[in-house]
C-alpha cells in the first residue's frame, strides 16, 4: 500500500489545474492518467479559446496544455503516472491501479476525481458501420496521429465540438459534406457556424440521419427532416454520400469511479447525464472526495480548467495547506465559472448544478 | 491517408516499422496506435459483433468503447485504438469472445 497525500485521477484539464493548485499551495500530489501522456484532449485541440486571459483565451488548445505540463514539470511535489488506469475506488479510500500489468494499491489522504467524459452515441439503422464515429475519434486521428479519417464526412450535430471538428476536417484536407442537427438551432457559438458556412458547408437545422448504409464499411447516409416534435417527416428522405459520419451529439460524464466511491449521484439532462452532488468546494458527498471538470458536468474545456483550479484549491485546504489570499482566490474563480456560464446554454448548466448543491459543509460528512 | 500538409500542425512521426495484420505487412510509424496506422493503410473494419458477425470500426479511438478490439501477439480483446505499434507486432482480426487461458 502507498499512502499517497492528494491523487488526482485524470490528467486533463480539470485534472492539471486542480494539480497545480494544490501543489502550489505544498501539498504531495499523485496524477494518474491512464493514456500514455498527460494533456487529456486539450493536446488535440488546434483552435483558439474563448473566455478571459485568465483561461487563457486566444491560445489553441494544445498550447495550453503545454503551458500546464510545463508548469507541472516544474512542480517537484507532483508525482506523474502515465498509462495507469485506475481500477477501482474502495469505502476504506484504497484506490487501486493497473500500470505496465502490474497491480498497485494507493491510499489518498483526498482525492480529486477529473475523469472527463466520453462521447454520445446516436440511434439509427446500421449505426455499428465502420466509418461512423464519434467526432472526438476523428480529432484523435487527425490532430495527434496525421491521419485522415476518410474523404468525406457528414457531421451530425452542429454544437461547439461538431462546427470545430468540422472546420479541422477542412484543415486537414478531408471534404465536409454537410452539417446535420436535430434541433431547430444551431447549438454552438455563430463564429465556428459561419467559418464552415462561409467554406461553403451546409448546415442542415431539423435534420437527422434516418439510416446510414454500406456493405463492409459506410457507403452513405439518408437524412431526413424533422418536424418540431423531433418526429421524422415521411417524403422528406434525401441521400448524402459519404464514407465518415462523424457524431457530435454531446457527451456524458464518465462518473464510474464516483458511483463505487458511493458519492451521491443525480441524473442532469443539462449537465450530460448522471453526475455528483457537490458544495461549493466541489467536494462530492463523501468527504475528501471532490470533483472538476466534465465528470461533474460537461462544459467546456474552459470552466473545467477552472473547476481544476478551485477542487484543487479546496482539496489541498481540506488537507491543511493554506495560502495568503485563499478567499480572494476562491471568489476569482467562482466569478470566473459564473461568467463562462453564459447565454442559455450557461443558464441550464447554471440551473443543473443548483440541483446538485450541498449547502451545508455537514451533508458532506460520509468519510472517504 | 495520412496528412501530409497542415497549416497549424506539424506531424513527428517517429521511426518507420513493419508489422503484421492477419496475412499482411502493414508500415507504421512508432509512437502512434496500431488503430491509427490500419486506418492509414485504409483498414476499417477491425472487429466484428458476437451474434451477427456485423462488422466494426473505431468508435471513440480514447479507449472507452471496445469496438476496436483485435488479437494482438496472441493476447485478445486488447483495445487497438490505445495500444501502441511495435516492429514486427501480430495483429490479428479475433474470432468471437478470445481465449485467454
Amino acid at each position: 500500500m502507498m499512502p499517497v497525500e492528494l491523487l488526482v485521477i485524470g490528467g486533463g484539464p480539470a485534472g492539471l489545474c486542480a494539480a497545480i493548485q494544490a501543489a502550489e499551495m505544498g501539498s504531495r500530489v499523485m496524477i494518474v492518467d491512464r493514456n500514455n501522456a498527460l494533456g487529456g484532449q486539450l493536446v488535440k485541440q488546434t483552435h483558439m479559446f474563448f473566455g478571459s486571459e485568465k483561461q487563457y483565451a486566444s491560445k489553441r488548445g494544445f498550447d495550453i496544455a503545454k503551458l500546464l505540463l510545463d508548469k507541472i514539470a516544474n512542480l517537484s511535489n507532483i508525482e506523474v503516472l502515465e498509462a495507469t488506469t485506475v481500477l477501482g475506488v474502495y469505502e476504506d479510500g484504497v484506490v487501486t491501479l493497473e500500470k505496465n500489468g502490474s497491480y498497485l494499491k494507493v491510499k489518498p489522504k483526498a482525492m480529486v476525481v477529473a475523469t472527463g467524459a466520453s462521447e454520445k452515441a446516436l440511434a439509427f439503422p446500421n449505426n455499428d458501420l465502420p466509418g461512423i464515429y464519434g467526432a472526438g475519434a476523428v480529432q484523435t486521428l487527425m490532430n495527434e496521429y496525421g491521419v485522415k479519417p476518410g474523404n468525406s464526412v457528414l457531421m451530425v450535430g452542429a454544437g461547439n465540438i461538431g462546427l470545430i471538428v468540422s472546420y479541422q476536417l477542412m484543415q486537414a484536407g478531408v471534404k465536409v459534406e454537410a452539417i446535420v442537427e436535430g434541433g431547430p438551432q444551431i447549438g454552438g457559438y455563430l463564429v465556428h457556424a459561419s467559418k464552415v458556412r462561409r467554406m461553403g458547408v451546409p448546415i442542415y437545422t431539423q435534420h437527422t440521419v434516418k439510416a446510414a448504409y454500406g456493405k463492409e464499411v459506410l457507403e452513405g447516409v439518408t437524412l431526413c427532416r424533422l418536424d418540431d416534435q423531433w418526429q421524422q417527416i415521411p417524403g422528406t428522405e434525401f441521400d448524402v454520400k459519404a464514407d465518415v459520419v462523424c457524431i457530435s451529439v454531446g457527451l456524458t460524464p464518465l462518473s464510474e469511479l464516483l458511483w463505487q466511491a458511493g458519492c451521491q449521484m443525480k441524473y442532469v439532462n443539462s449537465l450530460g447525464g448522471f453526475v455528483p452532488y457537490r458544495d461549493d468546494n466541489l467536494q462530492t458527498s463523501v468527504k475528501g472526495i471532490f470533483v472538476a471538470g466534465d465528470v461533474s458536468g460537461v462544459e467546456e474545456a474552459s470552466s473545467a480548467m477552472v473547476e481544476g483550479y478551485l477542487a484543487g484549491l479546496s482539496a489541498a485546504s481540506y488537507l491543511g495547506y493554506k495560502i495568503y489570499n485563499m478567499n480572494e482566490l476562491k471568489s476569482d474563480l467562482l466569478l470566473q465559472l459564473d461568467s463562462l456560464r453564459h447565454g442559455p446554454v450557461g443558464d441550464r448548466i447554471r440551473k443543473g448544478i443548483a440541483e446538485l448543491r450541498i449547502i451545508n459543509e455537514a451533508a458532506a460528512s460520509k468519510e472517504a | 491517408m495520412r496528412i501530409e500538409e497542415h497549416p497549424i500542425l506539424s506531424f513527428k512521426r517517429g521511426k518507420a516499422v513493419k508489422f503484421h495484420y492477419n496475412d499482411e505487412e502493414v508500415l507504421a510509424f512508432e509512437g502512434e496506435t496500431i488503430a491509427a496506422a490500419l486506418h492509414a493503410a485504409g483498414i476499417k473494419t477491425l472487429s466484428h459483433s458476437h451474434e451477427k458477425n456485423r462488422p466494426r470500426g473505431l468508435y471513440c479511438a480514447i479507449g472507452n468503447c471496445s469496438s476496436c478490439i483485435m488479437e494482438v501477439n496472441g493476447e485478445p480483446n486488447v483495445r487497438i485504438c490505445v495500444e501502441m505499434v511495435h516492429e514486427g507486432m501480430v495483429v490479428k482480426t479475433q474470432k468471437g469472445k478470445g481465449d485467454i487461458l
